[in-house]
């Protein structure tokens, strides 16, 4: 079945886009987040360079606190397509102990998600990154560039972002400077799993519905993905028919009762759903104008 | 997205973009599609009416602009600064929106917005009608290319749904549009805040048939309509894997490619043959417009990234000189000859500009002369390039068209523009050689051709002595022809004003016409204000050297104005006449001419004589 009109449009812009990158940047890399976007992201970058190979390295930055599935897909991945895999953890917050239980969300997410991926992005001096990001996902996003600059201290200034015009892409930085690039700026959910579908890309079966152990915080149903979760008294991890809409570090993600086992059953979900996928992120929710706070002090 | 927004097989996708400022209800028009057609989650909705009670600008219930407003900044002064990118569905439809800001400070993000947009939604409150921004979005979108608008007339509900009201608003806008050579106008009644329609018919306005503004928006054409001048791919990358498989990869333009066709390489002229259309989904005998490909040629010939490949049958303009309209977009004004990088195509090189010709006011389209250019305004320039490259006209295929201008110490994007046409088009269209030169011509007439260039303010004699010096060649025998500044106003140069920027171009045109007519072998007598000592010496280049005198006819300006033969000056003191030489636009006495003759002093036929002299020096 061809692609339909408006994926297709979607899907020659992204490969512009990659092939704007690796034109124009010394040492890009591709933030592979394991998640549905980076799965499309990596898919459209494979396209975008055929029958070459990737002119660039994936990147992961591992908490150390994803779903065990999720680091078993990437390894799996990785060793398929035989592409170039960095993966990094911040040292200092693992010899601190930082993690998203006794830490908290924020801590957390700044320690082991934003400081490790400007140490991996200085360490190898990476002057782009390409990141999955949607405009659809967040306000804030909604007005960041599809080549957003970030200044020697990887923060990005919302009101002095470089205006952006037809798809010519100011990809000029000096010395320690950096740029973010987001080839999937104009997709929504719903275009990428049509996509994923349409493409027949593999993803986690996280995704997908299946008897999962759970237990509910706060109206939050939290998978017990290792014994590293620490129960209260009266918390007994029950099987539960739930799919994730987004995946993170899985005591801050959320999932979801949900029967839909299908890449099919979740075009038709998610077509018909009433909330954002981003409520399933407990840190985006931690403080008004969350996202825009975290981008500016370097966050993806 | 929505849950009528269910899987068509073919969906397509539009770009619109939508400008006014806030006070017209731009954002609340946009969350009201965005509500309508389930755009916005609940989860969403709920931090909307968190965020209404602590930001909002509506008196009770849900301020819509704030789903738009994502920046704090924006949020806390309840204005939009710059573009977002909102997503909404329908079963027929995937619809991106530009929102851009609407105030004068922010005309390179409408800019921004419109660049990738093929339809404009532009907002009019109902009770104020046509007015100055109108003209300005207007404007704006139809420079970057955009011949489709929505004109939504909003707030009907102030003005009690009148259609009196709606109409005399959609007919003034439909003859502005039309001079604006806008072709594709749809006005709509709407009330964004209740949301009359908008995605729903008015039960307010009966009176009402045509479409809603999402309906509009489902069967409106989803691409800018452009001349059909062939097929060009801007190679992006060079994909060699290993020696056997050497491909350029791009994105097509202008036309669809096939397997077999035949293509020249820019800016080397290289021609060789498509051979292979290559995708990761396999080989492909046609590529189309939009599609990222990479192809193979039938020759080993060089090709690297900024090259541009192009249909044999589809030349494309090969120069290092272009004609463009500019719009700057740094707080660091634009100063010719200033070298900046120029991004076109994916070719990247250096560029300034070369002559500033006028800046347009973006509110009444008037020109104005200006020596630099500063942050949002829009000009037109001679633009100079440090190599020959293939681009095209904006109009013809914008995609060769646009250019972005990056400063070279900042690396900020400082300037955006879109190519009228090359300059030393001479080059490309291959000047036709006569075999009859101009010695030949003057020596068939017996004469030596030359130029008598009679500058000075309105009412200093220059035509009373051109007159007597054209009489007197004329009783020698010899072929002349007087151009006369107001005559040559009544024809050629009946489409230019009196501003600087036409007063330039009235002088350019002279310049030509004279130098043809000189090529022809005749003396030509030229009779011009011309106040700028810059065309004048464009003029004076024109001509060969030796053939051209310039002749300073003096007389100050009080006895010029108490001359006003032709009242002129009275009306200019009137403010009747604007732009007028001596009065409200200046004179540039020449600094060293050939004759200067004194009219106050000397009589028109000393005065002829001294001219004559000039001749036979």
């Amino acid at each position: 079945m061809p692609l339909p009109d408006h994926l297709r449009r979607l899907e020659s812009e992204s490969i512009h886009i990659f092939r704007e990158v690796a034109a124009e940047f010394e040492r890009p890399v591709l933030m592979y987040s394991i998640g549905k976007d980076s799965s499309v992201l990596l898919h459209l970058a494979m396209k975008a360079f055929y029958p070459g190979k990737l002119p660039f390295p994936l990147l992961h930055i591992d908490t150390t606190w994803k779903f065990q599935e999720m680091i078993a897909f990437r390894d799996q991945l990785a060793a398929d397509l035989g592409v170039d895999l960095i993966v990094h953890t911040n040292p200092d917050g693992l010899a601190q102990g930082i993690n998203p239980i006794a830490s908290g969300s924020a801590v957390h997410t700044d320690i082991m998600k934003t400081q490790a991926l400007k140490q991996a992005l200085d360490a190898h001096k990476f002057d782009c990154a390409i990141g999955g990001a949607r405009r659809d996902e967040e306000k804030s996003r909604a007005k960041e560039r599809v080549m957003s600059f970030r200044d020697g201290h990887h923060a990005w200034d919302p009101k002095n972002q470089r205006p952006e015009l037809w798809n010519l892409y100011n990809c000029r930085v000096k010395p320690g400077e950096s740029v973010r690039a987001f080839p999937l700026s104009n997709w929504t959910e719903l275009d990428i799993w049509t996509y994923i579908q349409h493409e027949n890309i593999p993803i986690v079966s996280l995704y997908l519905a299946k008897p999962r152990p759970v237990v509910e915080r706060d109206g939050q149903l939290i998978m017990v993905d290792d014994d590293r979760l620490p129960l209260g008294e009266n918390e007994v991890p029950r099987d539960e028919v739930v799919r994730f809409r987004t995946l993170g570090c899985y005591p801050l993600t959320a999932a979801v009762r949900s029967d839909a086992a299908s890449i099919e059953d979740i075009i038709l979900e998610t077509a018909a759903a009433r909330t954002s996928e981003r409520e399933g992120r407990l840190i985006d929710s931690d403080q008004a104008g969350s996202m825009e706070k975290k981008k500016r002090e370097g966050y993806f | 997205m929505g849950d009528q927004a269910t899987l068509a097989p073919q969906r397509s996708l539009l770009r619109f973009f939508t400008c006014g400022s806030v006070d017209d209800g731009k954002s609340s028009l946009i969350g009201r599609l965005l509500v309508d057609t389930k755009g916005v989650f609940d989860d969403q909705s709920v931090a909307l009416a968190a965020d209404s009670r602590k930001y909002g600008t509506v008196a009770d219930g849900l301020d819509l602009a704030l789903l738009v407003d994502g920046l704090q900044a924006e949020r806390e002064q309840g204005i939009t600064i710059d573009v977002a990118y909102r997503f909404f569905a329908t079963p027929a439809r995937n619809f991106i929106v530009a929102d851009t800001p609407g105030h004068e400070q922010y005309t390179r993000n409408m800019a921004t917005g419109a660049s990738t947009a093929a339809l404009a939604v532009i907002l009019i409150d109902a009770r104020k009608g046509v007015v100055t921004q109108t003209h300005r979005h207007s404007y704006i979108a139809r420079l970057l290319g955009i011949r489709q608008v929505l004109v939504a007339v909003n707030k009907m509900d102030l003005v009690d749904y009148d259609q009196n009201v709606f109409n005399a608003i959609a007919a003034n806008y439909q003859n502005f549009a039309m001079d604006l050579k806008i072709d594709d106008v749809k006005a709509i009644p709407v009330s964004a805040l209740h949301g009359d329609n908008v995605c729903i018919p008015s039960a307010n306005m009966p009176w009402y048939t045509g479409p809603t503004v999402l309906e509009h928006l489902e069967t409106a054409p989803d691409t800018v309509p452009t001349p059909a001048r062939g097929f060009r791919l801007p190679v992006q990358w060079v994909n060699r894997p290993n020696l056997d498989f050497r491909g350029f990869s791009g994105t097509v333009v202008g036309a669809d490619v096939k397997v077999g066709d035949p293509v020249i390489v820019e800016p080397a002229g290289t021609a060789s043959q498509i051979t292979e259309i290559v995708s990761a989904n396999g080989v492909r005998d046609v590529a189309y417009p939009g599609d990222a490909v990479t192809v193979r040629l039938a020759d080993e010939i060089d090709v690297s990234r900024g090259d541009v490949l192009h249909h044999a049958n589809a030349p494309m303009e090969i120069t290092d000189q272009v004609q463009a309209h500019l719009i700057w977009m740094s707080r660091e004004p634009m100063i010719p000859g200033r070298q900046y990088m120029i991004k076109i195509g994916s070719r990247t090189s250096a560029a300034w500009v070369s002559e500033l010709k006028y800046v347009i006011n973006v509110n009444t389209r008037e020109h104005t002369a200006a020596k630099t250019l500063h942050l949002n305004e829009i000009a037109v320039c001679n633009l100079s390039l440090d190599r020959r490259i293939p681009c095209d006209a904006y109009a013809d295929v914008p995609q060769t068209g646009a250019f972005i201008l990056i400063d070279r110490t900042t690396n900020e994007t400082a300037g955006a523009g879109m190519i009228d046409f090359g300059l030393r088009r001479a080059d490309n269209l291959t000047r036709q050689s006569v075999s009859i030169d101009r010695a030949q011509r003057a020596a068939a007439l017996g004469q030596r051709p030359s130029v008598l260039w009679f500058t000075g303010l309105s009412g200093a004699g220059k035509s009373t002595l051109a007159n007597r010096v054209e009489e007197k060649l004329h009783a020698e025998g010899k072929r002349t022809y007087l151009l006369d500044g107001d005559n040559v106003r009544h024809g050629l140069n009946r489409d230019l004003g009196f501003t600087d920027a036409d007063r330039v171009e009235n002088i350019r045109r002279v310049g030509e016409v004279t130098k043809l007519m000189m090529d022809a072998g005749l003396i030509v007598l030229v009779s011009a204000i011309s106040p700028f000592r810059s065309e004048r010496d464009m003029a004076r280049q024109l001509i060969d050297d030796g053939a051209f005198y310039e002749i300073f006819v003096d007389a100050d300006l009080a006895t010029c104005e108490a001359r006003d033969r032709k009242g002129l000056y009275a009306r200019a003191r009137r403010g009747e006449i604007q732009n007028f030489t001596g009065v409200d636009s200046p004179y540039e006495p020449p600094l060293s001419p050939e004759l200067r003759v004194d009219t106050t002093a000397i009589d028109p036929d000393e005065a002829a004589e001294q001219v004559l002299k000039l001749l036979t020096r």
